[in-house]
């Protein structure tokens, strides 16, 4: 198990290099630079300012020194927030936005099994045409739709909640219910035709004869072999949801890592895109290992290559 | 002798889109305690739905038994719920199911999957459990299994498998067996061996087995008596020596003729059966086999032949056996085989349909 975890974070390392040099060199192919938007600046002041930030050297030595500091973990200065870090811009955004998307995860997986497992059972009854028109619904209605709807009933119209920032728990469960409800309906169909599948087999058949109850049945042997397919969305659900949605973090005005994620780009922020895409890269790449160490967990037959030795 | 089961008049159809599929149609047999019964028959004759349906075991919707009683231990379970039923499957009827290598779930330990049973229908703790089902894999002959037990079913060769899956079985001493083609996805010397174990077992545990297959071969090997299906019906039913050396319907000639033997010479085409099995969602009138049955005379098409007894224990439904019906000779494959056994009557009797 460490022998494969270990191979698997040298591979995580290769792609992050990668990842860090496709994106410089895509970055500096795209027309413009951090100090166009604003009005015309004079030669002298835009020349200082490249020499202040090292756009005046060479691509390679920008390159390298980019992977030297990297690899320190110091995304250097922001372009855009003068006298801000990356580093600074990661660390204020992304508590706020890993609290949001876990929120969101635990939504989404909780009610989507719940809402799968129950149609799958109920199949073809009613209680599986309303799961799955509300599964339809939830992947159908983009999220900023049924965010400003949640806003409208359960903020203004009721009362509940409140209806934007970021400060209490009461805050957080308008935005995570928003975010939650597309992961939610995909979660919830997943289930469904993954434990319809497990239920037709044959070892379901021999659980009943066994006498087991339906309950015992669904629960011991039927949920964790129809899991499989549900963790192998988890993966990349976990790091899209964990990093923000600009959507839902707009809307709500919530300080969240989203919003750099796409301002950066428009504003020509180099570092920010960096440092933004290379910390999203690193919670996908975990989040995938962690669904394949999961995988070997669920299923016995997945034996982790290098993991125990071989049969 | 103790009559363990009573099958008595038992329909079963199925709704499906095309109309209601009359699977069973009418099926009656009983069974002793200790007793092997084979039924056998082609695929879609039936015999699977007649076993699982002892065990409500078919889905309903869409089947349905919409008819007849089966008598466990004199106690009719047709009108069981499900929750009964679960008192009764596992503990007094158990199965065994045809491919062993998806009848067990592969996320869950050999031992687990024994000990379920055991906790469920006779309170054992874990402990006592784990304890039993490590003599129970040593009983159905697995090597090594304290080791066994903690392993999972792609650990397992198809053949131990199956060995696990009649521990599992066997696990709270079911008066009854029902084995579902048990051996028809392993291999020949694999077979030979779940069938010995099957019978040393059932002598040391005094249970009664229902044997469903197609093979012949299987069917003498194990079975006290058999009952030959076809389209949802018994077409005939016997001890083993009357049906393999006087069988007396054509549908078992047939069987009996398309068995490879030995003594069979190389240009000799092996003999099959023309034609393929009725549609039982509109069942045909008269005898179901009389379009592929040459010996069929006018009145199978016209009317349902009755059961008649040839002896104590012989049963065959067919028209050839009414006094005015004509002499016919069976296959030569057959006809090699048929000897005079003492106990058949001096004519067939009509069996009167007692309601």
């Amino acid at each position: 198990m460490a022998k494969y975890i270990g191979k698997r974070l040298l591979y995580m390392i290769l792609s992050l290099w990668l990842i860090v040099t496709a994106t410089f060199f895509f970055m500096r192919i795209a027309p413009g630079n951090p100090f166009t938007s604003e009005k015309q600046l004079p030669p002298e002041i835009e020349a200082n300012l490249n020499a202040h930030y090292g756009l005046d050297k060479p691509w390679y030595a920008q390159y390298g020194d980019y992977l030297l500091k990297v690899a320190k973990w110091d995304f250097g200065p922001s372009f855009k927030y003068k006298s801000q870090s990356v580093n600074d811009l990661i660390n204020e955004g992304f508590p706020v936005s890993f609290i949001l998307g876990l929120e969101a995860i635990l939504i989404a997986v909780a009610f989507g099994l719940i809402l799968g497992i129950i149609a799958a059972l109920k199949h073809n009854r009613w209680q599986d045409y309303t799961a799955m028109i509300i599964a339809v619904a939830g992947i159908s209605v983009p999220s900023f739709i049924m965010a400003t709807f949640l806003q409208y009933f359960l903020a203004i119209k009721l009362g509940v909640f409140p209806v934007a920032r970021f400060e209490t728990f009461m805050h957080t469960v308008l935005p995570a219910l928003a975010l939650a409800s597309t992961p939610m309906a995909f979660i919830a169909r997943l289930t469904r035709s993954s434990m319809l599948e497990v239920m037709s087999n044959d070892y379901i058949k021999t659980a009943k004869a066994k006498g087991l109850s339906q309950g015992v049945i669904t629960v011991k042997h039927a949920i964790r072999n129809a899991l499989l397919p549900v963790v192998t969305y988890m993966g990349p659900l976990t790091a899209g949801i964990l990093t923000g949605s600009f959507v839902i973090e707009k809307i709500f005005g919530i300080p969240g890592l989203g919003s750099h994620f796409v301002t950066s780009i428009t504003n020509r922020d180099y570092t920010v895109i960096m440092g933004v895409t290379v910390f999203y890269s690193i919670i996908l790449l975990a989040s995938i290992l962690l669904v394949d160490i999961a995988y070997g967990i669920i299923d016995p037959r997945i034996k982790l290559a290098g993991g125990k030795k071989g049969e | 002798m103790e009559k363990i089961l009573e099958v008595k008049d038992l329909e079963v159809s199925f709704q499906t889109y095309g109309g209601s599929v009359k699977a069973v149609r009418g099926v009656s047999f009983d069974l002793h305690k200790g007793e092997t019964l084979a039924i056998v028959g082609e695929s879609g004759s039936g015999k699977s739905v007649t076993s699982q349906t002892i065990m409500k075991l078919i889905p309903m919707p869409p089947g349905q038994i919409t008819g007849g009683k089966i008598l466990f231990n004199g106690d009719d379970i047709v009108p069981k719920t499900d929750k009964e039923m679960e008192k009764i499957r596992g503990k007094e009827i158990s199965m065994i199911f045809q491919d062993p290598m998806t009848s067990l779930n592969p996320t869950m330990k050999i031992g687990y999957q024994i000990m379920e049973g055991l906790i469920k229908h006779q309170n054992m703790s874990k402990q006592a459990a784990k304890q039993r089902a490590v003599e129970l894999l040593s009983l159905v002959g697995i090597p090594m299994p304290e080791k066994r037990v903690n392993q999972y079913p792609h650990e397992f060769s198809g053949g131990m498998r199956q060995r696990a899956m009649i521990a599992i079985a066997l696990a709270a001493n079911p008066k009854l067996l029902i084995a579902d083609e048990p051996t028809t996805a392993l291999d020949v010397t694999i077979q030979a061996q779940i069938l010995e174990l099957m019978k040393d077992l059932q002598s040391k545990m005094d249970t009664s087995i229902i044997f469903i297959t197609h093979d012949l071969g299987v069917v003498a090997n194990v079975a006290d008596r058999v009952a030959v299906m076809y389209a949802g019906q018994i077409v005939e039913m016997g001890t083993v020596d009357e049906i393999f050396y006087d069988p007396r319907h054509p549908y078992t000639w047939g069987l009996l003729a398309s068995m490879p033997s030995v003594d069979n010479d190389d240009n000799q085409d092996l003999a099959a059966i023309p034609g393929t099995p009725p549609d039982l969602t509109n069942p045909p009138k008269g005898d179901a086999f009389a379009a592929r049955n040459k010996y069929a005379l006018a009145i199978d098409f016209e009317e349902e032949p009755p059961m008649y007894q040839i002896s104590e224990t012989h049963f065959a439904k067919t028209w050839l056996l009414h006094p005015d019906a004509p002499q016919v000779e069976p296959p030569d494959a057959v006809k090699k085989r048929i000897r005079q056994l003492s106990s058949t009557f001096k004519t067939p009797v009509l069996v009167k349909e007692d309601k």
